[in-house]
């Protein structure tokens, strides 16, 4: 069978400032037959997603093709003319993008961006075009379809969109698809979804992709050939069963490595010894919070109802639920950037003011909070150095020679050079960002770090590198950790104590290893369920098997009265669920879990 | 979405009345009142009080302010110092010169500006680009006066095209006006152009680093549609704002290039207030002013506001 596209000794550069090139792939070669489906894998960095977009015969902004072919159906599409390129783009040739939401046009209405594509080329007519979109809306299960197309992209939600874009790429019935990360910025549950749908349409319409992504276990449910690249270059390709079950280049190995073991029952909580009667270093009593406030004060949109956490002193609280459950208000709220409505905060047991405003120097320096954004978290006009000693001096009166050593010794212990202090923040990687986001909350001496998604937008081995500095700052520290994050796995190596938060309530808390082992609370096994697994075929195993298909899709629904998680729990009870708040069962000290269900049916 | 809009209109009223109270604080501030600049220099205590008593200006300031404000609104000025017509007949002349004016150089410099910007943001870093960046900035750095003066120079009296004057008697036709007028316009237009260029080009810009642009190269659109059809809409607030403001300048910001060219507009109208210490023309002027301004602003806010889709269409 001849390839559809066939990569020959590609080449791209970075011009830099001084003129000279900077080689950003260097001399990779692969190919993609009809309908098979390639995965191009690695780091940020590794140049997967400029591989992927050569192509399109696009480069980004500061780069440029240097040697090679890109051969599509037997012509070379980076040296043909401007006007030719255009027309393979969208036509023959189609791109997903990673993030759906940057992607579509705000100012335009989701059908005219979804067929735009296909009626400027000229193979479908706009009747046809409009046509075709409504029926790949069906495929892809998207709501209404009669009337997506003429909504516009913020009224749809991000798991939608990102099937929109599959949507828009589809329409034009092109030979070849890119796919840049369609799913790394989704909820497990979602990405479930969208992997489903993706994977069902492209063997319907039978057209070849390739698959970028630094996910190992998402590739194993997608590709058919599988290539592992580093720094611009091929470490090792082969078919997919072959990568995965028998890599042979030790860089591959490093990756299977660094994927998150799926989430079991962790080894067994070391401290927590009973007889440590101390208040818990921070608490949240009966917390209710929410946003949009009304003139009459009361929060138009209530987001937290009646949370109870509590982190004790040197613990990681470990808090995960699907977007939009409250996590990151939660967090929020303990920081005083949010001030509840109702309960109490309560530091050292001492009870804390609900807003920043109000609290004193010395209770603002206990509890810091890093960001999921490191890059917009990090002033881009002051150096790491300044970044770091401004709550060095601000909560502890550092100056001069002793806030030197000091940003020093905090940038040594997030593992950066102490040469980083003269450093701007766009000279760093993401990876090193992050970490001066986590010397600065150090800086202040704090008890508490709330930690928002931290790793989220990281590579697989960078976010482990960060994960693992974490484990030893808190054995060297003792410092307590709240640590939000919608991916399971991380915060099961991670926390002591588990909190599942559903639209705004805690459904489910206590021992990771209680938590992580029946019984579960339903919305915890659909979470713990939704985590791909390192095997090909685990796709079509769990949407097959699993009890709760029905329920995946929903978004999450903030509701007054009843279970939040009844109108997508499988073992919702009529009547009941859907009325009455569940009651709290405890099947050991410390474990509790809020459903109508006895323990035993859970 | 209303709400937002009629919160801002709102707004906009509160503004006009702020700077009535400002405008009629100022001219109580300044020394000597209506009646002294009246009598002049022979005033004596008697006929000046006198005059007072007859002009209200004996009465506390906040019943005259509300006279002035009744009279406002009324449209009856009263009677200039100068020459002794009615105040609102001489503005009602000027304003449609004025607007006239500012209609034209509008006309013109909109529609020139907004494309050359487009055109320029289109391939940023070429040759096009290059050259409009370079010759806008030059011009943005020139003053108005200068410009004007530079005209005149070449196309009046090296060339003797064009009349160096404007001064319009009334009687003129629509050609000879416009022929009178082509000197300011030309300064004008030159002047807000170059403003509206650069601040398209840069809106447009801003927006084309956007995802979604790549997106739309990346589907194939050509060019000019990017341009037009993705870019323009997300980059409409901005540039109406920038309008706004030069409309605004065209209404209040003009004297100088009035007073080179002779031309009886409103802001010259003003200057000769200043000149004769005639309080209640230039109270009026300054009242058309502000108004002017805030109201285009206010234009613009809406415009924005009506362009983006999240408050037209909330979820």
């Amino acid at each position: 069978m001849t390839a559809l596209l066939e990569v020959r000794d590609l080449w791209v550069s970075a011009r830099k400032d001084d003129g000279s090139d900077q080689p950003i792939v260097k001399g990779v070669s692969f190919e993609v037959k009809p309908s098979e489906v390639v995965a191009l894998i690695g780091e940020s960095g590794s140049g997967k997603t400029t591989i992927a977009l050569s192509a399109l015969a696009f480069t980004k902004p500061g780069l440029e093709f240097t040697g090679g072919e890109v051969t599509l159906q037997g012509t070379d599409v980076l040296t043909m003319p401007r006007q030719e390129q255009r027309k393979l783009r969208g036509r023959r040739v189609a791109y997903l993008a990673q993030s759906a939401a940057a992607t579509f046009n705000p100012a335009l209405k989701i059908g005219e961006q979804v067929t735009e594509s296909s009626v400027l080329h000229g193979i479908l007519s706009q009747e046809e075009a409009d046509r075709r979109a409504e029926s790949l809306y069906r495929a892809l299960e998207l709501p209404d379809p009669e009337r997506l197309g003429r909504r516009y992209p913020h009224q749809v939600s991000g798991g939608q969109l990102q099937r929109l874009m599959a949507a828009m790429a589809l329409c034009g019935k092109p030979n070849l698809l890119v796919l840049d990360e369609p799913t790394t910025a989704l909820d497990v549950t979602t990405q479930i979804e969208v992997l489903k749908a993706i994977k069902e349409v492209i063997r319907e319409e039978g057209s070849a992709a390739i698959y970028v992504t630094h996910d190992l276990a998402v590739v194993a449910q997608i590709a058919d050939h599988i290539v592992v690249l580093y720094n611009g270059a091929i470490q090792e390709q082969g078919p997919a069963d072959q990568i995965i079950n028998r890599p042979t280049h030790p860089y591959t190995r490093r990756l299977m490595a660094a994927v998150r073991p799926p989430p079991a029952a962790g080894e067994d909580a070391e401290t927590d010894e009973p007889g440590q009667q101390r208040p818990p270093a921070l608490e949240a009593k009966s917390i209710s919070a929410g946003y949009r406030i009304a003139s009459s004060g009361k929060p138009l949109a209530l987001v937290l109802r009646d949370v109870n956490v509590a982190v004790k002193r040197g613990q990681v609280v470990g808090m995960i639920g699907e977007s939009g459950c409250g996590k990151s208000t939660l967090a929020r709220v303990f920081a005083g950037l949010l001030p509840a409505m109702g309960g109490e905060i309560a530091l050292d047991g001492q009870a804390l003011a609900p807003s920043l405003k109000d609290r004193s120097r010395d209770e603002l320096r206990k509890v810091q909070i890093i960001f999921q954004m490191a890059d917009t978290a990090l002033n881009p006009r002051q150096r790491v150095g300044d970044i770091v000693g401004r709550p060095a001096q601000f909560y502890l009166g550092l100056k001069g020679e002793a806030k030197r050593k000091r940003v020093a010794e905090l940038l040594q212990m997030v593992e950066l050079p102490a040469a980083f202090a003269y450093r701007y923040p766009q000279e760093l990687s993401g990876g090193q960002k992050q970490r001066v986001n986590l010397a600065r909350a150090l800086a202040a001496d704090p008890d508490v770090l709330l930690c928002d998604e931290v790793t989220s937008a990281l590579d697989t081995i960078v976010g482990a590198n960060v994960i693992e500095l974490l484990k030893s700052l808190r054995r060297d520290l003792n410092v307590s950790f709240v640590f939000i994050s919608h991916d399971l796995s991380t915060v099961a190596s991670f926390a002591d104590e588990i909190v599942v938060l559903y639209a705004g309530r805690v459904v489910e808390q206590g021992p990771v290893n209680q938590v992580l082992s029946p019984p579960y609370h339903p919305y915890t096994r659909l979470l713990i369920t939704s985590v791909p697994e390192l095997r090909v075929g685990w796709l079509e195993d769990s949407m097959t098997t699993r009890e709760a298909a029905a329920g995946i899709a929903r978004a999450v629904e903030i509701s007054a009265i009843g279970c939040p998680f009844s109108r997508r729990c499988p073992l919702s009870i009529e009547g009941t669920c859907d009325s009455e708040l569940p009651p709290i069962r405890t099947p050991s000290p410390g474990h509790q879990i809020a459903c109508h269900r006895s323990l035993g049916e859970i | 979405m209303w709400q937002l809009a009629f919160r801002r209109i709102a707004i906009g009223f509160l503004l006009v009345w702020v700077v009535s109270v400002l405008i009629f604080a100022i001219t109580q501030i300044l020394p000597g009142d209506a009646a002294e600049i009246r009598l002049g220099q022979d005033a004596t205590p008697e006929s000046l009080a006198a005059l007072r008593r007859e002009m209200g200006l004996d009465r506390p300031a906040y019943v005259q302010y509300l006279v002035w404000l009744e009279r406002l609104l009324s449209g009856n000025l009263g009677v200039s110092v100068a020459g002794g017509a009615t105040i609102t007949s001489l503005i009602e002349h000027r304003i449609g010169n004025t607007l006239f004016m500012a209609g034209m150089v509008s006309a013109i410099a909109i529609p020139i500006s907004v494309t050359i910007g487009l055109l320029a943001a289109m391939f940023p870093g070429g040759l096009i680009d290059r050259i409009v960046t370079a010759a806008t900035l030059g011009l943005v750095a020139v003053p108005d006066f200068l410009v004007a003066i530079l005209l005149i120079l070449i196309l009046s009296v090296q060339l003797n095209w064009l009349p160096a004057v404007s001064y319009l008697s009334g009687t003129e036709s629509f050609w000879q006006t416009l022929r009178a007028m082509a000197l300011p316009i030309a300064t004008l237009v030159t002047v807000v152009a170059a403003q509206m260029i650069r601040m398209t080009r840069a809106g447009v810009l801003n927006v084309m680093n956007s995802p979604y642009i790549e997106m739309a190269i990346l589907k194939g659109v050509p060019r000019r549609r990017i341009i037009l059809r993705h870019a323009l809409p997300n980059a409409i607030g901005p540039i109406v704002n920038i309008i706004a403001l030069n409309l605004a300048y065209l209404v209040s910001g003009v004297v100088v290039v009035e007073t080179i060219f002779a031309y009886p507009g409103l802001a010259k109208l003003m200057v000769d207030g200043v000149q004769s210490r005639d309080m209640a023309v230039v109270q009026a002027c300054g009242m058309i002013f502000c108004t002017t301004y805030i109201v285009l602003i206010l234009v613009a806010d809406i415009a924005a506001i009506l362009s983006n889709p999240r408050l037209r269409h909330p979820k």
